[in-house]
């Protein structure tokens, strides 16, 4: 029975991992663009929530729904005035820039918050659980599942049901055509990374709820993110979702083994993908 | 008219800049090296730092400015060659400047694998893949509790008191084994930053170097007419790890004292050299060289700062990718045309430039 | 007052000038054609004026405003749609998805919508939820003048239509521009099949070397008369 608890726990916590990397993944999707500072925004975001359930007394998730449009503006503007000027053939400036806006957050939260490590209270209801048959598991986690597969739903609906879902697609496709048809390729990069980020408000709210977090973290999310996208394969967000799950069942088995082996057996379990199918579990995208 | 058998097109990269800079690298190194009979013992610690910082740097250039690759994992070769002169001189007794060498190829050495996994991974791909690289050799070398684990170790003292070489010095200088030992680091450091130029310098003046320009340039076009882009990508890749890893393991020679978490520092290893080379100019020599002395003077402004000195150095960092993307010294060898390590061909003499359009020459 | 004119309009790649003060107008129901060898400038005009290449803001003159410096989603707002060369349909979208993002972003009133484009070319109906590259090169350009059509466009710009495709395509293709002209639409076509081009426009230019070197109504010009200005007089 332990061995399937495990495996229970380790897909809901990819279901946090797949909400990290749904924004990650749709910005590389509409604009090849690879935001190293992914993770920081994430950690951006939950500050911001700290600060409204803090500060305002909000509850949590009336914070998030606050935050989204808050995060949404950040990443709109970051995306039209910053991001915007580093796309093009060369790989250089979009990596070094959002590698250095990765460092300029970190130490704007350090500098703010100190490196204290924070909480967001759910008011219990991290402590709250469900039987599932034999097994009991948190509420928080199942939320957290829960909000990325309706995440990803919503994306996939924007994406292939809406006008702004065909202008991402076409812009995508070709930027110059997508002109022609009065499509503005620089707002529509600004929308999609603002959506990520409201995508980042989400994920934050449960990164923020379910353990500890101080201003150094975000790269590691960003690994996370990443390593789900890839086992994935590219443009695929169910397959980012599957490899969420992936790494998440790897780190609960690894740390069931040994506390101290959680981080390492997801990094391994990315490994191996990428050693078996280069090109991720879904592949999609053509590059 | 114009004589085509005597009048021949000539290939060159010197310049006359080159040529006196020549003269002027000398000098320089010629007075490095006198560095430790001049000056005090403080200065040359800030000198050992700049000189492995530039190796470090270079070596990212390398990867990054003339190969494409852009890493954002290099420390795991300053963390692994680190390492791997602690397991040579505390676990097998070697002599620390053998442990060094030794260190320097097992990081040669684990960049075989990497590069196995890190090459099916493009662009920015890449970037973050190597940074999952270097955190599974920091976890994995947390859980070697020889080592001291995730806490870390010491080098034994007996291990660097009793070196050959370090008594040597301390008899030349008349000083203790740990003034020695900061005189050794440095000469070492200074033999390792002028070897690196020397070889990166080479490297790019060679055929190979044309190919990896053109590669970077244009990898299609370049695979047309032979060059193996990968094959030199490779190459570049374990060069860049031998060197960082050489680095990192004389960097933690002189520390004397090692950890896990400092040494897989993504922000000591990689997003300082990062600055340094963005700074200074990416894809050239000189850049680097640069970088690091503009760093080390911002660094002595701003450390009492903590987080606004790195908040500071990220706005700055992208600041120059977006408005001078070539750096500092970019900035300069445009305005001058100036280029102290020349590895862009020119074409000289011939009939244009010699009598045909010069006209007054005819 | 011409709907669509172009004063000096002049064009350049880098160092290379592809147009020298090019004059051309359209007027209100009229259909022109542009011939010229490859090379001409015929598709830098075109792009020129659809506001992919950026120009002095007098050197395009549409309605009587100066429209040359407008980027490409103002000058499709303003009504001026075009049918690019090699017909450019986005692979990610099916056949009706990218007739639909023809009108991207605006609530366009006017003849054309999905259903009259589908009236017009009924077999897009059939392919509708195929994606458009899927589809025969005469049929992908019916997408992509079905595309243009549905921002009810005041001026189309057709560049080179007929290109690779089969005699009997573009005899089916070309049926169709009567009733475009019908439903209001003024019509800068750019062609290299000649015959093609003298057939259904009202008045022709001709294009060398970035310059207009000839310009009339079909009947009037003869065959050595077009030679000349394709080629340059011997």
């Amino acid at each position: 029975m332990t061995w399937l608890d495990t495996i229970i726990q380790g897909v809901l916590l990819g279901g946090l991992y797949a909400l990290f990397a749904a924004g990650l993944s749709l910005v590389f999707g509409i604009m090849r663009l690879v935001n190293l500072a992914h993770g920081d925004l994430i950690v951006l975001a939950a500050f911001l929530i700290l600060v409204l359930v803090t500060a305002l007394g909000l509850n949590p998730f009336v914070a998030t729904l606050v935050a989204m449009p808050l995060m949404f503006a950040i990443g709109w503007a970051l995306q039209f005035f910053l991001l915007n000027r580093t796309l093009g053939a060369d790989i250089l400036p979009p990596l070094l820039v959002t590698f250095g806006l990765s460092i300029v957050i970190q130490n704007g939260l350090l500098e703010g918050f100190t490196a204290d490590s924070r909480r967001v209270s759910v008011g219990g209801l991290e402590s709250a659980s469900v039987a599932l048959g034999p097994i009991h598991v948190g509420v928080m986690p199942v939320l957290t599942l829960a909000s990325a597969i309706a995440v990803i739903i919503g994306l996939n609906q924007l994406f292939y049901r809406t006008s702004l879902g065909r202008a991402f697609r076409a812009t995508s496709d070709d930027p110059v055509t997508a002109g022609l048809m009065g499509i503005r390729p620089k707002r529509i990069f600004a929308t999609a990374t603002g959506i990520a980020l409201a995508v980042v408000t989400i994920a934050a709210l449960y990164l923020g709820t379910r353990a500890n977090f101080n201003p150094t973290i975000g790269p590691a999310r960003l690994i996370y993110a990443f390593e789900a996208v890839i086992i994935g394969g590219l443009g695929s967000l169910w397959g980012t979702l599957f490899g969420g799950i992936v790494i998440g069942i790897a780190q609960t088995f690894g740390a069931a083994i040994n506390p101290e082996w959680q981080i390492l057996a997801g990094h391994l379990a990315f490994l191996v993908v990428l050693l078996v199918r280069p090109r991720g579990l879904f592949p999609r995208a053509v590059d | 008219m114009t004589d085509v058998s005597t009048t021949r097109w000539k290939v060159e990269t010197r310049t006359k800049a080159s040529a006196a800079f020549a003269l002027v690298a000398v000098l320089i190194s010629l007075l490095a090296f006198a560095a430790p009979f001049l000056v005090s013992r403080s200065v040359l610690q800030d000198l050992f730092f700049i000189l492995t910082m530039l190796v470090l740097a270079q070596n990212w250039n390398l990867l990054a400015g003339y190969a494409g690759l852009v890493s954002v994992g290099q420390q795991a070769f300053v963390g692994f060659g680190g390492y791997a002169m602690f397991a040579l001189v505390s676990l097998g007794g070697l002599d620390p400047l053998a442990a060094v060498l030794l260190a320097g190829v097992a990081s040669c050495l684990l960049a075989i694998p990497t590069a196995f996994f890190l090459f099916r991974l493009q662009g920015a791909y890449f970037a973050i893949g190597s940074w999952v690289i270097a955190e599974v050799a920091r976890l994995a070398l947390a859980q070697w509790k020889m080592l001291g684990g995730g806490t870390g170790t010491s080098l034994p003292r007996e291990a660097t008191r009793d070196m050959p070489a370090l008594k040597l010095v301390g008899e030349l200088f008349g000083v203790k084994s740990s003034g020695a030992g900061d005189i050794l680091t440095y000469w070492l450091a200074l033999l390792l930053a002028i070897a690196t130029i020397g070889l990166v310098y080479r490297l790019l003046r060679s055929k190979q170097g044309l190919g990896l320009a053109a590669a970077r340039d244009n990898q299609e076009a370049a695979r047309s007419v032979g060059v193996d882009a990968r094959r030199m990508k490779t190459l570049v890749y374990l060069a860049a790890a031998f060197g960082t890893g050489l680095a990192g393991a004389l960097i933690y020679v002189q520390k004397a004292r090692i950890s896990p978490d400092a040494a897989f520092s993504v922000i000591d290893w990689t997003a300082y050299v990062i600055f340094i080379v963005v700074i200074g100019g990416i894809g050239t020599i000189e850049g680097p060289i640069v970088g690091i002395i503009v760093f080390f003077i911002l660094q002595n402004l701003l450390a009492d700062y903590g987080s606004w000195y790195l908040l500071i150095l990220g706005l700055i960092g992208i600041a120059i990718m977006l408005l001078a993307p070539r750096g500092l010294w970019g900035l300069f060898a445009e305005r001058t045309g100036i280029q102290l390590f020349p590895v862009r061909r020119r074409l000289t003499g011939g009939p244009v430039s010699s009598s045909k359009r010069g006209g007054a020459r005819g | 007052m011409a709907l669509l004119e172009t004063k000096g309009l002049t064009a350049r790649y880098g160092d290379f000038q592809a147009l020298f003060g090019v004059d051309i107008v359209l007027d209100q129901g009229e259909t022109i054609a542009i011939i010229g060898a490859n090379g001409a400038g015929k598709t830098t005009l075109l792009r020129s004026i659809a506001g992919v290449l950026a120009n002095q803001p007098n050197a395009v003159l549409f309605d009587g405003e100066p429209v040359g410096v407008l980027a490409a989603p103002d000058i499709v707002a303003r009504g001026i749609a075009m049918v690019p060369e090699g017909r450019k349909l986005f692979p990610s979208l099916s056949v009706e998805e990218n007739l639909l993002i023809g009108r991207y972003g605006r609530a366009v009133k006017g003849h054309w919508t999905l259903e009259t484009v589908y009236n017009l070319f009924p077999v897009l109906k059939e392919r509708r939820v195929n994606p458009g590259t899927a589809l025969s090169g005469g049929q992908q350009q019916m997408v992509a003048i079905g595309r243009a059509l549905m921002s009810n466009p005041r001026v189309l710009l057709c560049d080179e239509i007929s290109l690779g495709l089969a005699p009997v395509i573009i005899k089916d293709i070309y049926a169709a521009f009567p009733r475009i002209r019908e439903a209001g639409a003024s019509i800068i076509m750019v062609e290299q099949d000649i015959g093609q081009a003298l057939k259904v426009s009202d008045r022709v230019y001709c294009m060398m070397e970035g310059r207009i070197t000839l310009s009339g109504v079909p009947s009037e010009l003869t065959r050595e008369k077009i030679h000349a200005a394709y080629f340059g007089v011997a």
